[in-house]
């Protein structure tokens, strides 16, 4: 399958900051993707460039088979909203449309009406007057309404509140159904993204931890509690990614692709949200502070 | 529509599992019957907030099992049945049940110790079966 995003040894620097480093990523085109990592992970900035909003200073990025913005032709294909759904607060809602057909050269009229009228929208009414909700799912419509093959969407749910939340998840669901189109969005939360994404990248402190289609990661990952131990003594295919211990007990989440065999281990499995925490807390070297060191 | 899905996010069994499940439960009750159309996999995520490839594998898992058919373009219609022949003893056995678990009722159990009595006694009659 064709990849819709490929980032090799991506990196970008403000100043002296690395905002994103090494970013490598090849995205199977097909997937809603979960991009996921704490404020200040570096999420904004991969979708900037995936966007063309942004050059690399390292590294490359190819999105739909091209470097962005590659040419007019290719930007048409990719649909990008920004963080907070920006929209002309002085416009009304009709503009909005008539800003989008004469922009997109693929503009469907029909799906951006037929959307408009099903959220009971006033066309008259000037986009600054409407709601969060309201305001996310106009974004929404001109972006899936320039058909792009490529959606990226920055923060798309974290201002809404829970009804608007699931609504807005469920008009993105029904055009991923319908326009078969790949989505990226991001997110710091992962109960946000649970229920759609089948693709994970988790980011943090500017660095990809780990990228992969969800149920692999699910199935490749396995809680192991038992007697105290030292993880260096684990089987060499065995990678620890969190590791906690009392006098007694030591408690585990290994990556492997093989059974873990060892009867002294009670093998559970992990839910999206732990494996994405323990990440988490792997990169801010938490695991440190908070557990004891292994005694050997 | 025939069936309409639920997902409970605690359980803990995967999404796809739960709407296989679901279409199991709705033919073991005669809910859904042959030739019966599923809802769409656009409809159902527009329902649920899912991703679309969770509704296709379910319904990939359960043409496997023989149980529906997909016909492109229109749908996918259910073409075997998990009831079977057995449908029309339903109505006999459920009477039979009521008059047990009122009989439970009389004798004093609660809920939670006829559940418990029923699954041990079925539990303990299903491995006589095996011995």
């Amino acid at each position: 399958m064709t990849a819709v995003l490929e980032a090799r040894g991506l990196g970008k620097r403000y100043r002296r900051l690395w905002a994103l480093a090494d970013c490598t990523l090849s995205i199977p085109a097909g997937h809603v993707v979960g991009l996921v990592g704490p404020n200040g992970a570096g999420k904004t900035t991969l979708l900037n460039l995936a966007a063309g909003l942004l050059a690399p200073t390292t590294g490359t990025i190819e999105v739909l088979g091209g470097p962005p913005p590659a040419s007019p032709v290719q930007l048409a294909r990719v649909g990008f909203l920004a963080q907070d759904a920006p929209v002309y607060a002085g416009l009304p809602v009709a503009d909005h449309l008539r800003l989008g057909a004469h922009l997109n050269p693929a503009w469907d009229e029909e799906l951006a009406r037929g959307r408009i009228d099903r959220l009971d929208l006033d066309p008259g009414q000037k986009a600054g007057k409407l709601s969060g909700g309201q305001r996310a799912q106009l974004a929404l419509t001109l972006a899936v309404a320039k058909r792009p093959e490529l959606l990226l969407l920055d923060e798309p749910v974290a201002s809404l509140d829970p009804l608007a939340r699931r609504e807005f998840l469920q008009d993105l669901m029904e055009a991923v159904a319908e326009q078969g189109l790949s989505v990226v969005l991001s997110s710091h939360l992962v109960a946000d993204l649970e229920r759609v994404c089948d693709y994970l990248i988790v980011l943090v402190g500017s660095r990809v931890r780990v990228a992969g289609p969800v149920e692999e990661l699910l199935a490749t990952h396995h809680l192991l509690s038992g007697p105290r131990r030292d993880p260096a003594t684990l089987p060499a295919g065995q990678q620890v990614i969190s590791a906690s211990h009392t006098d007694r007990q030591t408690t585990l989440l290994v990556r492997t692709s093989d059974k873990v065999l060892d009867p002294a281990w009670m093998v559970s499995e992990v839910g999206l949200e732990d494996l994405v925490l323990a990440y988490m807390s792997q990169a801010a070297g938490r695991s440190r502070r908070n557990h004891l060191e292994v005694q050997k | 529509m025939v069936i309409e899905f639920h997902l409970d996010a605690r359980s803990g069994v995967a999404p796809y599992l739960q709407l296989i499940h679901q279409v199991r439960q709705a033919l073991r009750l005669g809910l859904l019957r042959e030739g019966d159309q599923l809802p769409t996999v656009k409809d159902v995520v527009a329902g649920l907030a899912i991703n679309p490839n969770t509704v296709l594998k379910a319904y990939r898992e359960l043409e496997y099992e023989g149980l529906v058919a997909a016909r492109p373009g229109i749908g996918t219609f259910v073409t075997g049945t998990l009831a079977g022949s057995s449908l029309a003893a339903h109505g006999p056995l459920r009477r039979d049940l009521q008059r047990w678990l009122a009989k439970a009722r009389r004798a004093g159990l609660d809920d939670e110790s006829i559940e418990a009595l029923f699954i041990s006694t079925f539990r303990s009659a299903a491995e006589e079966d095996i011995a």
